[in-house]
Protein backbone atom coordinates (compact mmCIF):
# COMPACT_ATOMS: atom_id res chain seq x y z
CA UNK A 1 0.00 0.00 0.00
CA UNK A 2 1.41 3.42 -0.94
CA UNK A 3 2.39 5.69 1.94
CA UNK A 4 -0.40 8.11 0.97
CA UNK A 5 -3.17 5.53 0.90
CA UNK A 6 -2.63 3.47 4.00
CA UNK A 7 -5.20 1.15 5.55
CA UNK A 8 -6.65 2.46 8.83
CA UNK A 9 -8.07 0.32 11.63
CA UNK A 10 -9.84 0.86 14.96
CA UNK A 11 -7.87 -0.53 17.90
CA UNK A 12 -9.47 1.13 20.92
CA UNK A 13 -12.87 2.38 22.02
CA UNK A 14 -14.16 4.45 24.92
CA UNK A 15 -17.37 6.20 25.86
CA UNK A 16 -19.30 7.90 28.61
CA UNK A 17 -22.96 8.25 27.71
CA UNK A 18 -26.50 8.42 29.10
CA UNK A 19 -26.48 4.60 29.06
CA UNK A 20 -23.21 3.97 30.89
CA UNK A 21 -19.87 5.28 32.09
CA UNK A 22 -17.87 3.22 29.59
CA UNK A 23 -18.17 1.61 26.16
CA UNK A 24 -19.15 -1.84 27.53
CA UNK A 25 -22.06 -0.58 29.62
CA UNK A 26 -23.17 1.74 26.80
CA UNK A 27 -23.20 -1.19 24.37
CA UNK A 28 -25.11 -3.33 26.89
CA UNK A 29 -27.73 -0.58 27.20
CA UNK A 30 -28.01 -0.17 23.44
CA UNK A 31 -28.52 -3.89 22.83
CA UNK A 32 -31.07 -4.09 25.65
CA UNK A 33 -33.02 -1.18 24.17
CA UNK A 34 -32.70 1.03 27.25
CA UNK A 35 -33.57 4.70 27.27
CA UNK A 36 -31.22 7.17 28.96
CA UNK A 37 -33.79 9.99 28.95
CA UNK A 38 -34.94 11.45 32.26
CA UNK A 39 -37.01 14.35 33.55
CA UNK A 40 -34.91 17.46 34.27
CA UNK A 41 -35.08 17.99 38.04
CA UNK A 42 -33.04 21.21 38.21
CA UNK A 43 -34.80 24.35 39.50
CA UNK A 44 -34.30 26.12 36.18
CA UNK A 45 -36.16 23.39 34.32
CA UNK A 46 -39.54 24.29 35.80
CA UNK A 47 -40.13 27.21 33.44
CA UNK A 48 -38.79 25.47 30.31
CA UNK A 49 -41.06 24.14 27.58
CA UNK A 50 -38.67 21.17 27.33
CA UNK A 51 -38.14 19.42 30.68
CA UNK A 52 -36.43 16.19 29.60
CA UNK A 53 -32.87 15.28 28.63
CA UNK A 54 -30.42 12.38 28.63
CA UNK A 55 -27.66 13.14 31.17
CA UNK A 56 -24.58 10.93 31.46
CA UNK A 57 -25.09 7.80 33.58
CA UNK A 58 -21.89 8.43 35.58
CA UNK A 59 -21.03 11.96 36.70
CA UNK A 60 -17.51 12.86 35.48
CA UNK A 61 -16.54 14.16 38.91
CA UNK A 62 -16.86 10.57 40.17
CA UNK A 63 -14.01 9.66 37.81
CA UNK A 64 -11.78 12.75 37.51
CA UNK A 65 -10.13 14.12 40.69
CA UNK A 66 -11.67 17.44 41.75
CA UNK A 67 -8.58 19.67 41.33
CA UNK A 68 -8.31 18.52 37.70
CA UNK A 69 -12.05 18.53 37.04
CA UNK A 70 -12.53 22.14 38.14
CA UNK A 71 -10.15 23.31 35.39
CA UNK A 72 -12.08 21.46 32.68
CA UNK A 73 -15.38 22.22 31.01
CA UNK A 74 -17.83 19.35 31.34
CA UNK A 75 -17.38 18.56 27.63
CA UNK A 76 -13.62 18.15 28.13
CA UNK A 77 -14.23 15.99 31.22
CA UNK A 78 -16.33 13.60 29.10
CA UNK A 79 -13.71 13.58 26.35
CA UNK A 80 -10.89 12.77 28.77
CA UNK A 81 -12.82 9.91 30.35
CA UNK A 82 -13.66 8.35 26.98
CA UNK A 83 -10.14 8.95 25.62
CA UNK A 84 -8.50 7.40 28.67
CA UNK A 85 -10.66 4.29 28.23
CA UNK A 86 -9.96 4.06 24.48
CA UNK A 87 -6.22 4.60 25.01
CA UNK A 88 -5.99 1.75 27.54
CA UNK A 89 -8.32 -0.41 25.46
CA UNK A 90 -5.90 -0.05 22.53
CA UNK A 91 -3.17 -1.48 24.73
CA UNK A 92 -1.22 1.72 25.36
CA UNK A 93 -0.02 1.75 28.92
CA UNK A 94 1.59 5.15 29.23
CA UNK A 95 1.64 8.56 27.66
CA UNK A 96 3.47 8.53 24.30
CA UNK A 97 7.19 9.11 24.80
CA UNK A 98 7.17 7.68 28.31
CA UNK A 99 8.30 4.13 28.96
CA UNK A 100 5.40 1.82 29.77
CA UNK A 101 5.46 0.68 33.38
CA UNK A 102 5.33 -3.05 32.68
CA UNK A 103 5.96 -3.88 29.02
CA UNK A 104 9.52 -3.29 27.89
CA UNK A 105 8.63 -4.15 24.29
CA UNK A 106 6.97 -1.87 21.75
CA UNK A 107 3.50 -3.40 22.15
CA UNK A 108 2.17 -0.51 24.16
CA UNK A 109 4.02 2.41 22.68
CA UNK A 110 3.86 4.95 19.89
CA UNK A 111 6.25 7.70 18.80
CA UNK A 112 4.67 10.97 20.10
CA UNK A 113 5.63 12.72 16.84
CA UNK A 114 3.45 10.16 15.02
CA UNK A 115 0.47 10.49 17.39
CA UNK A 116 -2.47 12.86 16.88
CA UNK A 117 -5.72 13.83 18.61
CA UNK A 118 -8.90 15.04 16.92
CA UNK A 119 -11.82 15.63 19.28
CA UNK A 120 -14.74 17.87 18.41
CA UNK A 121 -17.86 19.28 19.97
CA UNK A 122 -20.70 21.17 18.37
CA UNK A 123 -21.00 24.01 20.86
CA UNK A 124 -17.77 23.96 22.86
CA UNK A 125 -17.53 25.06 26.49
CA UNK A 126 -20.98 26.58 26.61
CA UNK A 127 -21.68 25.80 30.27
CA UNK A 128 -18.36 27.35 31.33
CA UNK A 129 -19.04 30.45 29.23
CA UNK A 130 -22.52 30.95 30.65
CA UNK A 131 -21.62 30.08 34.24
CA UNK A 132 -18.69 32.51 34.22
CA UNK A 133 -20.91 35.22 32.74
CA UNK A 134 -23.21 34.65 35.72
CA UNK A 135 -20.17 35.03 38.02
CA UNK A 136 -19.21 38.27 36.25
CA UNK A 137 -22.69 39.74 36.66
CA UNK A 138 -23.32 38.53 40.19
CA UNK A 139 -19.86 38.70 41.83
CA UNK A 140 -17.84 41.03 39.62
CA UNK A 141 -14.80 41.06 37.37
CA UNK A 142 -12.29 39.88 39.97
CA UNK A 143 -14.16 36.61 40.56
CA UNK A 144 -14.18 35.42 36.94
CA UNK A 145 -12.07 32.25 36.86
CA UNK A 146 -8.60 32.61 35.29
CA UNK A 147 -9.24 29.16 33.80
CA UNK A 148 -12.25 30.39 31.80
CA UNK A 149 -10.59 30.73 28.38
CA UNK A 150 -8.72 27.39 28.32
CA UNK A 151 -11.96 25.80 29.56
CA UNK A 152 -14.42 27.29 27.08
CA UNK A 153 -12.36 27.29 23.88
CA UNK A 154 -13.82 24.73 21.45
CA UNK A 155 -10.43 23.04 21.03
CA UNK A 156 -10.15 22.43 24.78
CA UNK A 157 -11.30 18.77 24.65
CA UNK A 158 -8.86 17.92 21.83
CA UNK A 159 -6.01 19.86 23.46
CA UNK A 160 -6.58 18.14 26.80
CA UNK A 161 -6.80 14.70 25.19
CA UNK A 162 -3.65 15.51 23.24
CA UNK A 163 -1.88 16.33 26.51
CA UNK A 164 -3.25 13.18 28.14
CA UNK A 165 -1.75 10.85 25.53
CA UNK A 166 1.23 13.00 24.51
CA UNK A 167 0.19 13.75 20.92
CA UNK A 168 2.59 15.84 18.84
CA UNK A 169 1.66 15.00 15.22
CA UNK A 170 -1.25 17.45 15.36
CA UNK A 171 -4.27 18.22 17.52
CA UNK A 172 -7.40 19.33 15.68
CA UNK A 173 -11.01 20.36 16.23
CA UNK A 174 -13.28 20.37 13.19
CA UNK A 175 -16.59 22.04 14.04
CA UNK A 176 -19.75 21.25 12.08
CA UNK A 177 -22.58 21.26 14.65
CA UNK A 178 -24.02 17.76 15.03
CA UNK A 179 -21.65 16.32 12.44
CA UNK A 180 -18.57 17.45 14.44
CA UNK A 181 -17.78 14.12 16.12
CA UNK A 182 -17.97 12.24 12.81
CA UNK A 183 -15.95 14.91 11.03
CA UNK A 184 -13.27 14.56 13.73
CA UNK A 185 -13.05 10.83 13.08
CA UNK A 186 -12.99 11.43 9.33
CA UNK A 187 -10.16 13.93 9.77
CA UNK A 188 -8.26 11.40 11.88
CA UNK A 189 -8.68 8.68 9.26
CA UNK A 190 -7.19 11.06 6.68
CA UNK A 191 -4.25 11.92 8.96
CA UNK A 192 -3.31 8.25 9.05
CA UNK A 193 -4.27 7.38 5.47
CA UNK A 194 -2.08 10.16 4.08
CA UNK A 195 0.84 9.36 6.37
CA UNK A 196 0.78 12.33 8.77
CA UNK A 197 0.33 10.06 11.79
CA UNK A 198 0.39 6.39 12.79
CA UNK A 199 -2.10 6.64 15.66
CA UNK A 200 -4.86 9.20 16.26
CA UNK A 201 -7.26 9.44 19.20
CA UNK A 202 -10.52 10.77 17.76
CA UNK A 203 -14.13 11.38 18.64
CA UNK A 204 -16.80 13.78 19.75
CA UNK A 205 -18.08 15.21 23.00
CA UNK A 206 -20.85 17.50 24.15
CA UNK A 207 -22.16 18.94 27.41
CA UNK A 208 -25.01 21.33 26.69
CA UNK A 209 -27.69 20.43 29.23
CA UNK A 210 -28.00 24.01 30.45
CA UNK A 211 -31.04 26.33 30.47
CA UNK A 212 -29.86 28.51 27.56
CA UNK A 213 -29.28 25.80 24.92
CA UNK A 214 -32.47 24.04 26.04
CA UNK A 215 -34.51 27.25 25.78
CA UNK A 216 -32.93 28.04 22.41
CA UNK A 217 -33.41 24.60 20.84
CA UNK A 218 -36.90 24.53 22.36
CA UNK A 219 -37.80 27.84 20.76
CA UNK A 220 -36.55 26.54 17.40
CA UNK A 221 -39.20 23.82 17.72
CA UNK A 222 -36.35 21.33 17.28
CA UNK A 223 -36.83 19.40 20.54
CA UNK A 224 -39.46 16.97 21.76
CA UNK A 225 -41.83 18.46 24.33
CA UNK A 226 -43.09 15.04 25.35
CA UNK A 227 -42.33 15.81 29.01
CA UNK A 228 -44.88 13.31 30.31
CA UNK A 229 -43.12 10.34 28.73
CA UNK A 230 -39.34 10.97 28.93
CA UNK A 231 -38.28 7.45 27.96
CA UNK A 232 -40.65 7.39 25.01
CA UNK A 233 -39.89 10.92 23.79
CA UNK A 234 -37.01 10.17 21.39
CA UNK A 235 -38.86 8.24 18.69
CA UNK A 236 -37.13 8.31 15.30
CA UNK A 237 -39.33 7.01 12.43
CA UNK A 238 -42.51 7.05 14.54
CA UNK A 239 -45.36 9.01 12.99
CA UNK A 240 -45.68 11.02 16.25
CA UNK A 241 -41.99 12.09 16.44
CA UNK A 242 -41.81 15.73 17.51
CA UNK A 243 -38.11 16.57 17.78
CA UNK A 244 -34.90 15.40 19.39
CA UNK A 245 -34.06 14.88 23.06
CA UNK A 246 -30.81 16.52 24.16
CA UNK A 247 -28.17 14.06 25.37
CA UNK A 248 -24.63 14.55 26.66
CA UNK A 249 -21.42 12.52 26.77
CA UNK A 250 -18.53 11.49 24.57
CA UNK A 251 -17.39 8.67 22.32
CA UNK A 252 -13.73 8.27 21.39
CA UNK A 253 -11.85 5.70 19.32
CA UNK A 254 -8.19 4.98 18.68
CA UNK A 255 -7.42 4.85 14.97
CA UNK A 256 -4.18 3.35 13.78
CA UNK A 257 -2.45 2.41 10.56
CA UNK A 258 -2.99 -1.29 9.93
CA UNK A 259 0.77 -1.68 9.70
CA UNK A 260 1.44 -0.03 13.08
CA UNK A 261 -1.31 -2.11 14.71
CA UNK A 262 0.04 -5.34 13.25
CA UNK A 263 3.59 -4.52 14.33
CA UNK A 264 2.57 -4.20 17.97
CA UNK A 265 0.05 -7.06 17.81
CA UNK A 266 -2.93 -4.87 18.68
CA UNK A 267 -6.49 -6.17 18.69
CA UNK A 268 -8.36 -4.76 15.69
CA UNK A 269 -12.10 -4.05 16.06
CA UNK A 270 -12.71 -3.04 12.46
CA UNK A 271 -11.22 -1.33 9.45
CA UNK A 272 -12.06 2.36 9.06
CA UNK A 273 -12.73 2.27 5.33
CA UNK A 274 -13.15 5.99 4.84
CA UNK A 275 -15.60 8.84 4.64
CA UNK A 276 -17.93 10.74 2.37
CA UNK A 277 -18.47 14.44 3.01
CA UNK A 278 -20.71 17.04 1.43
CA UNK A 279 -22.64 20.22 2.18
CA UNK A 280 -26.34 20.74 1.44
CA UNK A 281 -26.10 24.34 0.22
CA UNK A 282 -29.78 24.55 1.11
CA UNK A 283 -30.62 26.15 4.48
CA UNK A 284 -28.89 27.04 7.72
CA UNK A 285 -31.01 24.62 9.78
CA UNK A 286 -33.55 22.80 7.58
CA UNK A 287 -32.42 19.53 5.98
CA UNK A 288 -32.78 19.35 2.22
CA UNK A 289 -36.05 17.33 2.06
CA UNK A 290 -35.03 14.86 -0.66
CA UNK A 291 -31.68 14.07 0.93
CA UNK A 292 -29.73 15.41 -2.06
CA UNK A 293 -26.70 16.52 0.01
CA UNK A 294 -26.68 13.25 1.94
CA UNK A 295 -26.78 11.30 -1.32
CA UNK A 296 -23.83 13.37 -2.54
CA UNK A 297 -21.86 12.39 0.58
CA UNK A 298 -22.72 8.72 0.07
CA UNK A 299 -21.62 8.92 -3.58
CA UNK A 300 -18.34 10.52 -2.52
CA UNK A 301 -17.81 7.66 -0.09
CA UNK A 302 -18.29 5.09 -2.86
CA UNK A 303 -16.04 6.98 -5.27
CA UNK A 304 -13.22 7.59 -2.82
CA UNK A 305 -13.02 4.16 -1.17
CA UNK A 306 -13.18 0.50 -2.18
CA UNK A 307 -16.33 -0.04 -0.08
CA UNK A 308 -18.49 -2.76 -1.63
CA UNK A 309 -22.22 -1.96 -1.23
CA UNK A 310 -22.95 -5.70 -1.22
CA UNK A 311 -21.09 -5.94 2.11
CA UNK A 312 -23.07 -3.20 3.87
CA UNK A 313 -25.45 -4.79 6.36
CA UNK A 314 -25.98 -2.01 8.90
CA UNK A 315 -26.46 1.73 9.08
CA UNK A 316 -26.28 3.72 12.29
CA UNK A 317 -28.56 6.49 11.08
CA UNK A 318 -28.35 10.13 12.04
CA UNK A 319 -32.15 10.02 12.68
CA UNK A 320 -32.69 12.51 15.50
CA UNK A 321 -36.47 12.08 15.75
CA UNK A 322 -37.35 15.24 13.83
CA UNK A 323 -40.20 15.14 11.31
CA UNK A 324 -38.17 16.21 8.24
CA UNK A 325 -34.65 14.84 8.80
CA UNK A 326 -35.35 11.18 9.53
CA UNK A 327 -36.97 10.41 6.18
CA UNK A 328 -34.62 12.53 4.02
CA UNK A 329 -31.71 10.34 5.14
CA UNK A 330 -33.54 7.12 4.20
CA UNK A 331 -34.46 8.55 0.80
CA UNK A 332 -30.79 9.31 0.17
CA UNK A 333 -29.72 5.78 1.10
CA UNK A 334 -32.29 4.34 -1.28
CA UNK A 335 -31.38 6.77 -4.03
CA UNK A 336 -27.68 5.89 -3.93
CA UNK A 337 -27.82 2.19 -3.15
CA UNK A 338 -31.08 1.13 -4.84
CA UNK A 339 -31.96 -2.50 -4.13
CA UNK A 340 -28.73 -2.97 -2.15
CA UNK A 341 -30.39 -0.91 0.61
CA UNK A 342 -32.73 -3.88 1.20
CA UNK A 343 -29.99 -5.57 3.24
CA UNK A 344 -29.18 -2.52 5.41
CA UNK A 345 -30.40 -3.01 8.98
CA UNK A 346 -31.00 0.64 9.91
CA UNK A 347 -30.76 1.61 13.58
CA UNK A 348 -31.43 4.97 15.22
CA UNK A 349 -29.57 4.73 18.51
CA UNK A 350 -30.59 8.32 19.41
CA UNK A 351 -33.90 6.72 20.40
CA UNK A 352 -31.94 5.51 23.47
CA UNK A 353 -29.09 7.99 24.01
CA UNK A 354 -30.87 11.15 22.92
CA UNK A 355 -28.99 13.46 20.58
CA UNK A 356 -25.46 14.23 21.78
CA UNK A 357 -24.95 16.95 19.13
CA UNK A 358 -21.18 17.06 18.51
CA UNK A 359 -20.80 13.97 20.69
CA UNK A 360 -23.18 11.93 18.54
CA UNK A 361 -20.68 11.05 15.81
CA UNK A 362 -18.26 9.78 18.45
CA UNK A 363 -20.73 7.68 20.41
CA UNK A 364 -22.40 6.35 17.27
CA UNK A 365 -19.06 5.38 15.77
CA UNK A 366 -18.40 3.38 18.93
CA UNK A 367 -21.85 1.77 18.45
CA UNK A 368 -21.20 1.09 14.75
CA UNK A 369 -17.80 -0.47 15.36
CA UNK A 370 -19.18 -2.65 18.16
CA UNK A 371 -22.14 -3.67 15.98
CA UNK A 372 -19.67 -5.01 13.41
CA UNK A 373 -17.40 -6.56 16.04
CA UNK A 374 -20.27 -8.38 17.79
CA UNK A 375 -22.30 -8.74 14.58
CA UNK A 376 -25.44 -7.34 16.19
CA UNK A 377 -27.42 -4.23 15.23
CA UNK A 378 -28.91 -2.27 18.13
CA UNK A 379 -32.62 -1.52 17.97
CA UNK A 380 -34.57 1.67 17.37
CA UNK A 381 -36.90 1.93 20.36
CA UNK A 382 -40.20 3.78 20.78
CA UNK A 383 -41.62 3.09 17.33
CA UNK A 384 -45.34 2.55 17.95
CA UNK A 385 -46.49 3.57 14.49
CA UNK A 386 -43.75 3.29 11.88
CA UNK A 387 -43.85 6.22 9.46
CA UNK A 388 -44.93 4.67 6.10
CA UNK A 389 -42.39 6.90 4.32
CA UNK A 390 -39.61 5.42 6.45
CA UNK A 391 -40.90 1.89 5.87
CA UNK A 392 -41.02 2.46 2.13
CA UNK A 393 -37.35 3.36 1.93
CA UNK A 394 -35.57 1.23 4.54
CA UNK A 395 -35.50 -1.82 6.77
CA UNK A 396 -35.63 -0.33 10.28
CA UNK A 397 -34.42 -2.45 13.22
CA UNK A 398 -37.46 -2.03 15.47
CA UNK A 399 -37.89 -2.80 19.15
CA UNK A 400 -35.17 -5.43 19.61
CA UNK A 401 -31.57 -5.90 18.55
CA UNK A 402 -31.03 -7.92 15.39
CA UNK A 403 -28.25 -10.38 14.57
CA UNK A 404 -26.09 -9.51 11.58
CA UNK A 405 -24.62 -12.16 9.22
CA UNK A 406 -22.27 -14.37 11.23
CA UNK A 407 -19.89 -15.09 8.36
CA UNK A 408 -18.00 -13.16 5.72
CA UNK A 409 -16.82 -9.60 5.64
CA UNK A 410 -19.54 -7.12 6.60
CA UNK A 411 -19.57 -3.33 6.50
CA UNK A 412 -21.55 -0.58 8.21
CA UNK A 413 -22.14 3.15 7.80
CA UNK A 414 -22.41 5.84 10.44
CA UNK A 415 -24.26 8.95 9.27
CA UNK A 416 -23.97 12.36 10.94
CA UNK A 417 -25.45 15.64 9.74
CA UNK A 418 -25.36 19.09 11.27
CA UNK A 419 -27.00 22.50 11.26
CA UNK A 420 -25.33 24.42 8.47
CA UNK A 421 -25.93 21.56 6.04
CA UNK A 422 -22.89 19.42 6.92
CA UNK A 423 -23.08 15.77 5.87
CA UNK A 424 -20.51 13.21 7.04
CA UNK A 425 -20.75 9.48 6.38
CA UNK A 426 -18.15 7.11 7.86
CA UNK A 427 -17.70 3.52 6.69
CA UNK A 428 -16.28 0.61 8.68
CA UNK A 429 -15.94 -3.10 7.92
CA UNK A 430 -14.82 -6.28 9.63
CA UNK A 431 -11.26 -7.47 9.13
CA UNK B 1 -10.57 42.04 63.55
CA UNK B 2 -7.22 41.15 62.05
CA UNK B 3 -6.35 37.52 61.52
CA UNK B 4 -3.38 35.95 63.33
CA UNK B 5 -0.52 34.24 61.51
CA UNK B 6 -1.98 30.84 62.38
CA UNK B 7 -5.43 31.82 61.14
CA UNK B 8 -3.92 33.00 57.86
CA UNK B 9 -1.91 29.80 57.30
CA UNK B 10 -4.98 27.69 58.13
CA UNK B 11 -7.08 29.78 55.75
CA UNK B 12 -4.51 29.49 52.94
CA UNK B 13 -4.34 25.74 53.57
CA UNK B 14 -8.10 25.44 53.06
CA UNK B 15 -7.93 27.53 49.88
CA UNK B 16 -5.02 25.51 48.45
CA UNK B 17 -6.81 22.29 49.36
CA UNK B 18 -9.93 23.45 47.52
CA UNK B 19 -8.04 24.58 44.41
CA UNK B 20 -5.18 22.08 44.09
CA UNK B 21 -6.36 19.18 46.23
CA UNK B 22 -3.27 19.30 48.47
CA UNK B 23 -3.91 18.03 52.05
CA UNK B 24 -4.24 20.97 54.47
CA UNK B 25 -1.44 19.64 56.72
CA UNK B 26 1.03 19.89 53.81
CA UNK B 27 0.48 23.62 53.47
CA UNK B 28 3.33 25.04 55.61
CA UNK B 29 5.09 28.42 55.74
CA UNK B 30 8.16 27.21 53.83
CA UNK B 31 6.22 25.58 50.98
CA UNK B 32 6.39 27.05 47.46
CA UNK B 33 3.00 27.38 45.77
CA UNK B 34 4.33 26.29 42.35
CA UNK B 35 7.03 23.79 43.30
CA UNK B 36 5.47 22.09 46.33
CA UNK B 37 1.71 22.67 46.22
CA UNK B 38 0.80 22.10 42.56
CA UNK B 39 -0.54 25.64 42.15
CA UNK B 40 0.14 26.77 38.57
CA UNK B 41 0.13 30.42 37.49
CA UNK B 42 -3.59 30.48 36.69
CA UNK B 43 -4.52 28.68 39.88
CA UNK B 44 -2.35 31.17 41.82
CA UNK B 45 -4.73 33.90 40.65
CA UNK B 46 -7.57 31.88 42.16
CA UNK B 47 -5.65 31.51 45.44
CA UNK B 48 -5.06 35.25 45.55
CA UNK B 49 -8.70 36.14 44.85
CA UNK B 50 -9.92 33.70 47.50
CA UNK B 51 -7.39 35.08 50.01
CA UNK B 52 -8.41 38.66 49.27
CA UNK B 53 -12.00 37.83 50.04
CA UNK B 54 -11.26 35.80 53.12
CA UNK B 55 -8.82 38.21 54.76
CA UNK B 56 -10.24 41.50 53.48
CA UNK B 57 -7.03 42.51 51.76
CA UNK B 58 -6.15 43.78 48.29
CA UNK B 59 -3.26 42.02 46.54
CA UNK B 60 -2.43 43.91 43.31
CA UNK B 61 -1.28 41.81 40.32
CA UNK B 62 2.22 43.30 40.49
CA UNK B 63 2.64 42.00 44.07
CA UNK B 64 1.46 38.46 43.26
CA UNK B 65 4.79 37.51 41.65
CA UNK B 66 6.56 38.14 44.97
CA UNK B 67 4.37 35.63 46.82
CA UNK B 68 6.45 32.52 46.17
CA UNK B 69 5.81 30.66 49.41
CA UNK B 70 2.98 30.30 51.88
CA UNK B 71 5.18 32.34 54.26
CA UNK B 72 5.43 35.19 51.70
CA UNK B 73 1.66 35.28 51.35
CA UNK B 74 1.09 35.09 55.10
CA UNK B 75 3.48 37.99 55.78
CA UNK B 76 1.86 40.05 53.01
CA UNK B 77 -1.62 39.49 54.39
CA UNK B 78 -0.51 40.18 58.01
CA UNK B 79 0.94 43.49 56.86
CA UNK B 80 -1.82 44.63 54.52
CA UNK B 81 -5.06 43.33 56.03
CA UNK B 82 -7.65 45.98 56.86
Amino acid sequence: MSPTNRTVVVTGIGATTPLGGDAASTWEGLIAGKSGVKPLEQDWAAEQAVRIAAPVAVEPTEVIPRPQARKLDRSAQFALIAAQEAWKDAGFEAKAGETPASAADAAGSVDPDRLGAVIASGIGGVTTLLDQYDVLKEKGVRRVSPHTVPMLMPNSPSANVGLLVGARAGVHTPVSACASGAEAIGYAIEMIRTGRADVVVAGGTEAAIHPLPIAAFGNMMAMSKNNDDPQGASRPYDTARDGFVLGEGAGVIVLESAEHAAKRGARVYAEAVGQGISADGHDIVQPEPEGRGIAHALQNLLERTDLDPAEIVHVNAHATSTPAGDVAELKALRKVFGDEADHFAVSATKSMTGHLLGGAGGVETVATVLALYHRVAPPTINIENLDPEAEAHADIVRGEARKLPVEGRIAALNDSFGFGGHNVVLAFRTV
Amino acid sequence: MAATQKEIVDGLAEIVNEIAGIPVEDVQLDKSFTDDLDVDSLSMVEVVVAAEERFDVKIPDEDVKNLKTVGDATDYILKHQA
